[in-house]
């Protein structure tokens, strides 16, 4: 088994494991990758990136989709 | 009588080389529950709503994304920078709503004080410059002010919305002449943006001779939203074509406007 790391997800330290990437985060949360979007460490990690764009000890992300609003 | 009204068909409203036929655009935000929103928008007829970018709930304690009720085939969404306070901010905003892949425009919006959540039009002015380099079609919600108003059509905004009155306030349309010399004097559309509390406002506003108007609180706090969305459409069908018609002149003394001959001996 992989070890596990802390990241930063949305304000709120989580532990995953060790070698995950974007995508891997999404599939843990139950997240569907086309309604949300990704910022790693304040960068946006585009769709098609997301499976290989891996996460590292500290990383700051946040997920974010749209809600209602004027 | 039908004859008169084709005669004064309206053009489409072109926004950043899109072209709408509703002048009204609504909010998201605020209604009791999605399916209210989702009757009331329709009663509205609008094309253009408006949605907010915030960070998922992981606990899921929160609705699901504004998408699982409104479809964006059918809708255009028009994501905003709301509860943005610095350039940067709203920026990053704009950058993440870009991502989700709908369209490059957005609504900016830098917040330059809690209470009345009038604009920072230094941050704005800052925000619209950078976010029009990098493509965007930036519609910048402003104050009532002239001279900001051309800085951001200048900048390249596609559209500047100034507001009736404060965002969510209900207060109607405050200073009409500021509304009207800023239509007057830009040539990009000029959607008046919060404010507008009823009916009338709506009317008033849309008689001053703006391109269109966006409005939430209106509808969402309602005590009917579905009817007022029905009521806003009108207002704004009603106030457009009274502008096209072309208002009589105002006096201070009255004109009888039965013969004042031919009365009997």
């Amino acid at each position: 088994m992989s070890e596990e790391m802390t990241v930063t997800v949305n304000g709120e330290e989580r532990q995953i494991a060790g070698n995950s990437t974007a995508l891997d985060l999404l599939h843990s949360l139950a997240l569907d990758p086309r309604a949300v979007v990704v910022e790693l460490n304040r960068e946006i990690v585009r769709r098609p990136a997301l499976g290989n764009t891996p996460l590292c000890e500290g990383d700051e992300i946040e997920l974010v989709h749209f809600v209602g609003g004027g | 009588m039908a004859t008169t009204v084709e005669s004064l068909a309206d053009s489409a409203l072109s926004i950043g080389g899109r072209e709408f036929r509703s002048r009204l655009m609504v909010g998201t935000g605020k209604y009791r529950d999605n399916s209210t929103m989702v009757d009331a928008i329709a009663a509205s007829g609008a094309e253009i709503v408006t949605v907010a970018v915030r960070r998922v709930d992981l606990d899921r304690t929160k609705e699901a994304g504004i998408l699982y009720h409104l479809d964006p085939k059918r809708f255009f969404l028009l994501a905003n920078t709301a509860g943005c306070y610095t350039a940067e901010d709203a920026v990053r905003y704009a950058r993440l709503a870009r991502e989700a892949g709908f369209n490059e425009f957005i609504k900016l919006e830098v917040i330059g004080d809690e209470e009345t959540l009038l604009p920072d039009v230094a941050g704005l002015l800052e925000a619209a410059r950078t976010l029009v380099a990098e493509g965007f079609k930036v519609m910048a919600y402003t104050n009532d002010d002239l001279v900001t108003a051309i800085k951001l059509a200048d900048a390249g905004c596609a559209t500047v919305m100034p507001l009736a009155s404060p965002i969510g306030s209900g207060l109607g349309l405050i200073n009409a002449y500021n509304i009207r010399v800023i239509k007057r004097r830009l040539s990009v559309p000029v959607i008046v943006d919060a404010g507008v509390g009823t009916a009338s406002d709506a009317c008033i506003t849309m008689e001053q001779g703006v391109d269109g108007i966006l409005m939430n609180t209106a509808l969402a706090a309602a005590e009917h939203p579905v009817a007022m969305g029905q009521a806003m459409k009108h207002a704004v069908e009603a106030g457009r074509l009274a502008f096209l018609a072309g208002r009589m002149a105002q006096r201070e003394v009255a004109l009888p406007s039965s013969p004042t001959t031919g009365m009997l001996g």
